[in-house]
């Protein structure tokens, strides 16, 4: 996690050398194995890996292989120590990334999630080996006019939690429940968000990875099939509503808003808003009368 | 932190509930919070577990106005309590009768005949889980009652709950269970009825770490005492901390959960730790189906597993222990808490141990119906009061463990070899067995034998020895094949039981002792089944955190499932046995823990040493 509190200004760090395929990489101390490939060039591929929130290396599709280790480690929350050995790229590692990319994609809808189609080319994983077998599809629950929530798309990567919980929001409306194949986001006893502990800060939909969680606009408009990418605009610009100075990013088609990110590099909020700034922008919008 | 509680009330019961574990009523409310609430709530956190296990005891479920209650008093996020009470099997989330029988459909027990019994019981009582009656029965994973299944729980909620376990069952032993509850049930089998060896002077003899087990009275500390208990302490103390990890460490004692880590290694990585305040958590939640030593341990010779772990925190300088022990265990439980209690009214727990200035006391921690929780990261999570998720490994426990701090986590069984390390010294300990593998060790015997239960062995004797030991395979039988190692272990051939029972001889035949079990199948053992219920086993089993081990473990299932009971072609199961190869190597290399990394061992060695699957 990086956020404004925790620019590094402290002493110098030192710099650890490493191995990554074959290629000496120096790195400072405390990165992790990811930090090091992204800043050697190196391609890993990660879904529930978040850059504003704490790793939890639930999805194991960014594991490596670090010599001397008996099974293979997340690269996204392992962090690098002198003289690691380490392949991105062997057999081993892409065995199990495609398993990954298989398992996943055999039990929850990816269509969603931007780099899947990608990889499965990629590691030529085929998600529709496994033939007839259980999956996570369920009804899309719509329960307020702000976000919807559509759990077949969901691949548990806690990050909604976390955003709402402890690292972020601090309204822990959510948590995952249940156990093995049936663990879920749930809120207290599956009540609707209106009875939960919810505030609609959105900020659990900014960093959904697979559109599990989604603006309602755009849900209703992928439902109406007008969802179209490829003609949005996107608009940084600040939030007009109080003295804090949220940068938002407005998604727009047709020249109207149909979505409100906000940038995770910004030192302000490192891409979290609240309710007004996420959701409150249809007075934009909302034409005069006569 | 602004929490908002469900609209649901609690029940007079409830409240009664809970505020028998967790004091009378004070809820913190407004400005109270906001004063010094982030920090009550990260100090009550940790009595969730035992509030959950409070509400459930009382009423049966965990009900939506019950758990806001606890929210209230603990200062709780709803939604986190509800996800922590969902992971664990033993609570309920939906009301359901307060009598429930939970019939062992788990590995031992089918060996013994699990499989018929619940075919009549379904036909005696009906449908499993019914609605709307006085008791409910269902079939339920290893209750740790392998040496004499099939074995069935009955638990009824109530003030006070009822808990009790008859095995082995038969299916009008569970119409009785239903009807009249565990109250009205027989005695249990004596704990020493699990100790063959036990029977005969020569036997008895050979016993180390469970020779008191049937000598003593486990609920008294003086015949504890009369039987060299507290000795070991008396001398520890006079050998000093350092003095009693060189022994630990001389002795080459390791870990008997089943890692085999070196025990003097780790005590001496917490010792050496700058942060001062350290504790001790004896992993006590034994779940591997056909383990059970552990709870022989517990209910015969509670006091030697408090004396070890106060030897254990002398050594290493901790001041609060844990035993978490697994929550299908009612005696062991009742022995446990009697022992502590007792401990510490006599001085032997408590501020000022044995009146020598060391503090030390434990804590016990009831399990909840989880095989995950036996990791030793996620036995930390679940003692804080969270989902009994493994942790991400760097940092270890020795590290960063229970609530961040230094943490020793070692076996009940690991903790008692310290008694006769401490009083006859390290190399004398070192000296038994092989050069490999030191000391006694308790292997858990079930399945097709004559006489199952634990049996001590100095390492070195072959499994051959062990099973004849146990009696052999009875009835005229034959021997089919040996599961060692429990469901996370593998098989071995009929064929192949000439090699010694050590680390060494496991590993220089591709298996693993794994926490002791042996399980032994005769050639009526419907192999299929038994590994179907592995798979559903690890199906069940699998916290869920990271995709290999929990979409895996389905897969893995659903692929089996296909290949024991369809009409296959050649090529069709071809294609099961790649996908079970290729899911089981993902599941190996990637999974976050030990769960996920040998959901696949038994099945592969079935496979590749049985020719299972052809």
């Amino acid at each position: 996690m990086t956020s404004i509190y925790e620019t590094p200004v402290g002493l110098p760090r030192r710099a650890v050398s490493i191995q990554i395929d074959g290629e000496e990489v120096k790195i400072s101390e405390g990165a992790t194995i990811l930090d090091a490939c992204k800043a050697h060039g190196t391609d890993v591929p990660t879904l529930c890996y978040g850059d504003t929130l704490d790793p939890v290396n639930a999805c194991r599709v960014c594991v490596v292989e670090v010599e001397g280790n008996r099974v293979l480690v997340p690269s996204c929350s392992r962090k690098v120590e002198p003289g690691m050995v380490i392949n991105t790229d062997n057999e081993r590692t892409r065995h199990s990334r495609k398993l990954v990319l298989e398992l996943l994609g055999s039990s929850v809808d990816l269509s969603a999630a931007p780099m899947v189609a990608g990889w499965n080319d990629q590691y030529q994983a085929d998600p529709m080996r496994f033939g007839e077998s259980k999956t996570v599809r369920q009804p899309v629950k719509v329960d307020n006019d702000l976000y919807v929530r559509d759990y077949s798309r969901c691949i548990l990567c806690y990050k909604c939690v976390d955003a709402c919980g402890e690292q972020w929001q601090n309204s822990f409306a959510i948590s995952v429940a249940g156990r093995g194949f049936n663990a879920h986001i749930s809120t207290e006893f599956d009540v609707g968000l209106p009875d939960s502990a919810c505030v609609y800060c959105g900020n659990c939909v900014e960093v959904c990875p697979t559109g599990a969680l989604m603006f309602k606009t755009e849900h209703d408009m992928r439902v109406a099939e007008t969802w179209n990418e490829s003609v949005q605009q996107q608009t940084t610009t600040i939030c007009p509503y109080c003295g804090v100075g949220c940068s938002l990013t407005l998604h727009t088609q047709d020249n109207t808003i149909v979505k409100v990110t906000s940038p995770h590099e910004s030192a302000v909020g490192s891409g979290n808003l609240c309710i007004k700034g996420r959701f409150g922008f249809q007075h934009v919008q909302t034409l005069k009368h006569n | 932190m602004d929490l908002r509680f469900p609209k649901e009330e609690p029940t007079l019961a409830e409240v009664q509930a809970l505020d028998a574990v967790l004091g009378e009523s004070h809820v913190v409310e407004g400005w109270q919070r906001e004063r010094g609430g982030a920090h009550l709530a990260a100090e009550q956190r940790p009595q969730l577990l035992a509030a959950l296990h409070a509400l459930q005891d009382r009423v049966g479920w965990v009900s939506p106005g019950g758990l806001g209650e606890l929210c209230r008093r603990l200062d709780v996020p709803p939604a986190e309590a509800y996800g922590v009470a969902s992971f664990y099997a033993m609570f309920s989330m939906e009301e359901r009768p307060s009598r429930v029988v939970h019939v062992c459909a788990d590995l031992a027990c089918q060996v013994l005949g699990a499989g018929a019994l619940l075919d009549a019981v379904q036909a005696e009582c009906g449908n499993p889980n019914q609605t709307g009656v006085p008791g409910a029965w269902q079939p339920s994973p290893c209750l740790g009652l392998c040496e004499r299944g099939p074995a069935i729980l009955v638990t009824e909620a109530g003030d006070p709950a009822h808990e009790a376990v008859i095995a082995p069952a038969i299916a009008t032993d569970v119409a009785v269970a239903l009807r009249i509850g565990p109250k009205g049930l027989g005695a249990e089998a004596p704990v020493v009825a699990a100790v063959p060896q036990a029977a005969t002077p020569q036997g008895a003899a050979e016993l180390v770490l469970l020779k008191r087990v049937g000598v003593v009275d486990p609920t008294s500390l003086d015949d504890y005492r009369a039987h060299g208990g507290y000795e070991a302490l008396r001398a520890a103390f006079a050998m000093g901390p350092t003095g009693v990890i060189r022994e630990v460490t001389d002795s080459n004692l390791v870990g008997r959960g089943g890692a085999a880590f070196p025990a003097g290694r780790k005590w001496a990585a917490v010792a050496a730790q700058s942060v001062r305040t350290r504790y001790l958590v004896c992993n006590a939640d034994e779940s591997e189906p056909g383990t059970f030593k552990d709870r022989v341990i517990i209910e015969g010779d509670p006091f030697s597993l408090i004396e070890a772990m106060t030897i254990c925190a002398f050594a290493t300088g901790c001041e609060q222990g844990f035993v978490y022990l697994r929550g299908e265990y009612p005696r062991a439980l009742e022995h446990l808490r009697h022992a502590i209690d007792t401990a510490r009214d006599r001085g032997y727990l408590g501020t000022n141990v044995m009146g020598l200035g060391f503090a030390f006391d434990i804590t016990i921690v009831r399990g909840a119906g989880a095989y995950i929780c036996g990791e030793e990261t996620a036995i930390f999570n679940s003692i804080e009061g969270y989902r009994g998720e493994p942790r991400s490994k760097p940092p270890f426990p020795v590290e960063v463990g229970l609530f961040g701090k230094p943490t020793v986590v070692n076996n009940v069984e690991t903790l008692v070899n310290v008694l006769p390390i401490v009083l006859n010294g390290g190399p004398a300990y070192a000296a038994i067995g092989t050069a490999g593998s030191s000391g006694t060790k308790v292997f858990c015997v079930s399945g097709a034998v004559a006489n199952a239960g634990v049996y001590e062995l100095p390492f070195g004797a072959t499994l051959r020895e062990l099973i004849d030991l146990a009696g052999g395979v009875p009835n005229g039988r034959s021997l089919k094949a040996v599961l060692l190692g429990g469901a996370a272990g593998s098989f071995v051939r009929a064929d192949e039981i000439d090699f010694p029972l050590t680390l060494e001889g496991a590993r220089a035949h591709n298996t693993t002792l794994g926490s002791g079990v042996v399980m032994v199948l005769d050639d009526t053992v419907d192999l299929p089944t038994f590994l179907r219920r592995i798979a559903a086993f690890f199906r069940d089993e699998s916290c869920g955190q990271c995709v290999p081990c929990r979409v895996g473990t389905v897969r893995q299932e659903e692929a089996l499932i296909r290949i024991t009971l369809g009409p296959r072609s050649a090529a069709q199961n071809e294609a099961d046995l790649t996908i079970l190869r290729d899911v089981g190597r993902a599941m190996r290399d990637a999974s976050i823990c030990g769960l996920g990394q040998t959901a696949w061992s038994a099945i592969e060695s079935a496979i590749d040493r049985l020719g299972a699957l052809q």
